[in-house]
């Protein structure tokens, strides 16, 4: 079928639709709180950088940034660490309610965040562990281990079980085999299963909250707690809410040949 | 020497294999030929060591290596499907066995080019396995499998998945690249055709369980049952029941007759052969024979006649069995005096 001339007006407006948004927020934060304010301007009319430079000079701003990349890393390290040899399990091997485990895995993550705030508010404080950056990492694996099993589970079944077989015949043992060969193989699923992970620890706020006091203060907390607030500066919420985008397109960036097929969780 | 001791394989209550008693020796091409779910692979799998039996042992060199692990076997294997480690390129695939046993380099790059040599895959070493052809690919594995001179080496049906030149110019090679390892070499096939190419020994199989094995000729020239005639014959071998004989008298004893399809001719050979009055089915012709489908009383027979014939579906043929070509069988399947058969 030959493509009408006006083809790319719907794709446009969509593009549009969802970039209007994020391009507010990016003008904003260039934007004096006088301007924002007062006036409906499109472009900011008098641009600045003070707001970032408000941003880079508070130390507070500075650790929140810290505090999150903190336990997003450590939380997207330890979910592909747990999530790889299950998975592999998973995929190869069969053994009793290997499937119920499976799907019970991912109903996990249809229960709202909301419900599990309580019990480890509780169970963290219990052992020591509230207001530090693990006890976040570790929350956050309640649902980025499964969402991560899932979807290596499905690049590791696109790996054909010869392979594996073929590493031992060649005489591999089987950590030799998983690390040297299996890893490589499935390293773009590891990459996009990671991305998972990071974004969802990144933007995730009522555990993050609830865990944190003092020690330990996530970019949502300081983002929320600052947008309630009367007198709020509008160019400086910008400024920060506009940096915590970039984690989340660095990584994409990354995997942005493999994001279609981690979507559909391997399985293409 | 590999030998297999009353070897049997129960997956989830279904009996892969049963019973299987076999010794195959060092140097000899040895053919596991068998239709498709005949258990070869299940065999060869338990031959390698990637499957345990559930019953029997399995003794290499007079040794029981029945649980040893894979990776602390000797051994080596292609597979049907090509299976080389697609991140490497076709130099790291072939040294990988070498690589893990911790071989100096230069004797590494020393094997590896000659294996690559052997294998034509010289121009190729630099290059992954996704940017090769189906039989170079294949052709990686079998290198692999030469460079790591194993004990055993395990071939399950390598050629099936190549078109039919690519498979002809490695079927030729093959005994060949085998032939100075003293390896015991497995080779798995459902093509009667390759087993007799390979020579050897030939095992046939038939459920899971071994029919009979022997060298290749005697297996196809005097099969001791109807099975194992029927696993050696492509086109598929064509029985009589002996009451329904041109000339039952002939044949007193014998429950069912066969004979291969190219023993049915369309000009008589002796002065007293069998003649029957048959009906044309159909007819196939792939270019110097002719595939000719006949009803004889009731039972299908093929006819593989040379040269072009032009027989309409329907039309009345008749054809001449040489008697010495018959082969008997009595009600139990048993071969009845196995005949030789004039080449």
């Amino acid at each position: 079928m030959k493509q009408g001339r006006f083809a790319w007006i719907v794709p446009a407006l969509y593009i549009l639709f969802l970039m209007t948004p994020i391009y507010w927020l990016v003008a904003m934060s260039f934007k004096t709180n006088l301007e924002i304010t007062t006036r409906f301007t499109l472009f900011p009319e008098a641009f600045t950088l003070d707001n970032y430079a408000k941003v880079f000079g508070d130390e507070r701003w500075r650790s929140v940034f810290a505090n999150s990349l903190m336990y997003v890393s450590l939380n997207t390290v330890i979910s592909i660490l747990v999530a790889l040899p299950a998975a592999y399990a998973f995929s190869r091997y069969r053994f009793f309610g290997d499937k119920h485990l499976f799907f019970w895995l991912l109903t996990n993550r249809m229960a709202p965040v909301a419900v599990f705030t309580l019990p480890f508010f509780q169970l963290y404080s219990a052992f020591g562990l509230f207001d530090t950056h693990i006890a976040v990492a570790l929350a956050h694996c309640l649902f980025n281990v499964p969402l991560a099993v899932w979807i290596l589970e499905g690049f590791m079944s696109g790996v054909p079980r010869e392979i594996d077989e073929t590493a031992y015949i060649d005489g591999y043992s089987f950590p030799a085999f998983f690390v040297k060969i299996f890893i490589p193989m499935i390293a773009s699923g590891i990459g996009v299963a990671a991305f998972f992970c990071f974004m969802f620890s990144w933007v995730e706020y009522l555990i993050a909250d609830a865990l944190s006091r003092n020690a330990v203060v996530p970019i949502t907390t300081r983002l929320q707690a600052l947008s309630q607030a009367s007198g709020t500066d509008w160019g400086v919420l910008a400024a920060a809410g506009t940096l915590t985008l970039i984690p989340g397109a660095i990584v994409i960036w990354f995997v942005r040949n493999y994001i279609a097929k981690g979507f559909a969780l391997g399985r293409v | 020497m590999l030998e297999l001791r009353d070897v049997s394989r129960r997956v989830s209550g279904v009996d892969h294999l049963s019973g299987i008693s076999i010794r195959l020796e060092r140097g000899a091409l040895n053919v596991l030929l068998g239709p498709t779910r005949a258990g070869k692979t299940s065999l060869i799998r338990l031959m390698a060591g990637l499957d345990r039996p559930s019953a029997g042992s399995v003794l290499f060199d007079g040794q029981d290596v029945t649980g040893r692990p894979v990776s602390k076997r000797n051994v080596a294997m292609v597979y049907q499907q090509f299976v080389n480690y697609p991140g490497w390129t076709v130099r790291e695939n072939i040294a990988s066995p070498l690589k893990v046993r911790g071989t100096a380099p230069a004797e590494i790059e020393r094997e590896v080019k000659r294996a690559a040599d052997l294998l034509r895959l010289r121009e190729l070493l630099d290059r992954r396995p996704a940017e090769l052809s189906g039989g170079q690919q294949q052709r990686v594995a079998i290198a692999r499998a030469l460079v790591k001179k194993a004990g055993l080496i395990l071939l399950d049906e390598p050629l099936a998945n190549l078109d039919y030149k690519l498979r002809e110019d490695l079927r030729a090679e093959l005994p060949r690249l085998f032939a100075d390892s003293a390896a015991v070499v497995v080779y798995a096939t459902t093509e009667p055709a390759e087993a007799l190419l390979l020579d050897g020994v030939t095992v046939a199989m038939h459920e899971g369980k071994v029919v009979q094995a022997g060298p290749t000729q005697s297996l196809y020239r005097e099969p001791q049952d109807l099975a194992t005639a029927r696993i050696f014959s492509d086109p598929p071998i064509n029985t009589i029941p002996a009451a329904a004989a041109a000339n039952p008298a002939r044949f007193a004893g014998a429950t069912t007759l066969a004979v291969r399809a190219h023993h049915i001719r369309l000009q008589p050979r002796s002065a007293s052969p069998d003649v029957y009055v048959t009906q044309v089915e159909s007819i196939e012709i792939n270019g110097s024979e002719s595939f000719v489908r006949l009803d004889v009383r009731g039972q299908h027979w093929v006819m593989l006649a040379r040269g072009i014939h032009a027989f309409a579906p329907g039309t009345s043929l008749t054809v001449y069995v040489e008697p010495e070509d018959v082969m008997q069988f009595d009600a139990a399947g048993q071969a009845i005096r196995p005949r030789r058969e004039a080449a």
